[in-house]
């Protein structure tokens, strides 16, 4: 059996309340696989709505991604999901390390150490590209439109909320890939698992830059709803963030510093985590604004450069014709009443110099 | 004089039939339904208002561009009461309650009978609170 790093900060038992108190970062759609109620009402059958919380991490390093999050099982029965935003298309999706999250949530939390110390093409149109079953989640990576997405989850049983079509074409526009994940409820329950459990899972993604979808953690939410997550990045080096966490907008930065060795050198021995390099940069975003607010993604430039993309984080569109904008229009306008009016003032000289007698042909 | 008779009376057909057309058209017109169409996109319906006249068949055709379901249920407040805490899976039964799948579009034909204003509404869960909701104002002397 493999002894975590964390039992030198745990008693015996404290790893799943730890986990519970991380604020609830659902980097995923809640979506009740079961039929929906058609007239109003509750989100679940009987008012029993477990949102799914997850944790998240994102490593860069050799123009990789490791994208590290736990599915968490809230407990009742049934199926649940979830579908997540991907950069590009992953290599694979495998089970993750057992205590790299937990770990994270250490390094940048001192008073709670000091207590511690104490592909197939489905009918829709969407593209199946990668079918993965991890414990009781059964994960899909999707490439498709919007449409494409929404209608393959609605086969599948997922509900969609009814901001989910525009969320979805907010990340269709920019990336067609997706990661639906199908929680088992009952599954989870025969395999013994406790209310608090995560499942932690691993994409690694092979990008140009890292890219953390935050928008979709409102989802479902009314624009005044509470929206949290903690988001914790590891670079080679500082990185630059789109939008900037100034805490007015959403996004606060909680901590900016090198990576401890000792960090590093415990999330190497995690399961999946041989990747992790000799030294890197820190960084823990959290997210803690009203749903209304997080209307972007946070974007990352890992290089160094300092030029985070504001494509990836959704604040311009790349699809975006400058020809078809009413502003070009207008320019073209402007072009042709400059045209005409050289036109007239050539006329006017031209009638000036010939006297205004008529020119023979 | 010869030549005044027969433009007489072609004019006077040419009134005969202007006046005949226009009753007729407006006999059409009165209990043709009225067309009115609806496109439902990122969970909104558009346009969120329309005016019909009153005793006037209005046929509705609602486009759901949307990869979910959604429903337009016209009502008054009562109605749209009950239907916030209903349980009906889905609705056709009846003309103003109809369920429009995911990417489909449904017409159906009302005739208002009194002047005022009604709601149309989608009652799936949230998708009133996230703006789902329109007007029809029916207006005398249709």
């Amino acid at each position: 059996m493999r002894r975590s790093p964390l039992d030198r900060y745990d008693r015996p038992g404290r790893r799943t309340r730890l986990l519970l108190g991380v604020p609830a970062a659902a980097l995923a759609v809640f979506l009740a696989a079961t039929p929906a109620l058609a007239c109003g009402g509750l989100i679940g059958p009987n008012g029993a709505v477990n949102l799914l919380r997850t944790t998240t991490f994102a490593g860069y390093h050799d123009g990789v991604e490791h994208y590290v999050t736990a599915f968490q099982f809230a407990g009742g029965g049934g199926r649940f999901g979830s579908i997540t935003p991907l950069p590009d298309v992953p290599t694979s999706v495998e089970k993750g390390g057992d205590w790299t999250l937990q770990r994270l949530v250490r390094e940048t939390s001192p008073v709670f150490l000091r207590d511690a110390a104490s592909p197939a093409a489905s009918a829709s149109g969407a593209v199946e590209l990668m079918k993965v079953k991890i414990d009781a989640l059964d994960i899909t990576v999707l490439k498709g439109g919007a449409a494409d997405i929404g209608q393959w989850a609605t086969k599948h049983g997922f509900r969609l909320p009814p901001d989910a079509p525009e969320v979805l074409d907010f990340y269709a526009q920019r990336s067609p890939i997706f990661l639906a994940a199908a929680f088992d409820a009952d599954a989870a329950k025969a395999r013994g698992q406790q209310v608090g459990d995560g499942t932690p899972v691993h994409i690694t993604i092979p990008t140009r830059n890292p890219w953390v979808p935050l928008r979709i953690l409102a989802l479902g939410k009314t624009g005044g709803e509470a929206v949290q997550a903690d988001v914790y990045l590891l670079t080679d080096r500082a990185p630059a963030l789109l939008p900037v966490p100034n805490g007015s907008n959403g996004i606060r930065l909680d901590a900016s510093e090198t990576a401890s060795d000792s960090l590093l050198s415990d999330l190497r021995t995690d399961r999946g985590m041989d990747w992790v390099p000799s030294s890197g940069w820190l960084t823990k975003v959290a997210v803690d604004g009203e749903a209304a607010q997080i209307g972007y993604d946070l974007a990352v430039d890992a290089s160094g450069a300092g030029r985070p993309s504001a494509v990836d984080a959704g604040l311009a569109m790349p699809s975006t014709a400058p020809l078809s904008t009413p502003v070009d229009v207008g320019r073209i306008f402007l072009a042709l009443a400059f045209v005409a009016m050289g036109l007239i003032g050539v006329t006017l000289i031209g009638r000036s110099h010939s006297g205004g007698r008529p020119v023979a042909g | 004089m010869r030549l005044q008779r027969p433009a007489t009376a072609l004019l006077i057909g040419l009134a005969v039939a202007a006046v005949t057309g226009i009753a007729a058209n407006a006999v059409a017109r009165s209990t043709d339904p009225l067309v009115i169409p609806i496109t439902i996109h990122f969970s909104h319906y558009d346009p969120a208002a329309v005016t019909v006249p009153v005793g006037r068949p209005v046929t509705f055709v609602i486009t759901n561009t949307d990869p979910i379901d959604h429903e337009w249920i016209v009502g008054d407040a009562a109605l749209h009461e009950r239907h916030r805490t209903g349980t009906e899976p889905v609705h056709n039964a009846r003309p103003t309650e109809i369920t429009i799948p995911a990417r489909t579009e449904r017409q159906t034909t009302v005739t208002f009978d009194a002047p005022g204003a009604l709601q149309y509404i989608c009652h799936l869960p949230g998708h009133e609170a996230y703006g789902m909701v329109g007007t029809v104002t029916i207006t005398p002397g249709g």
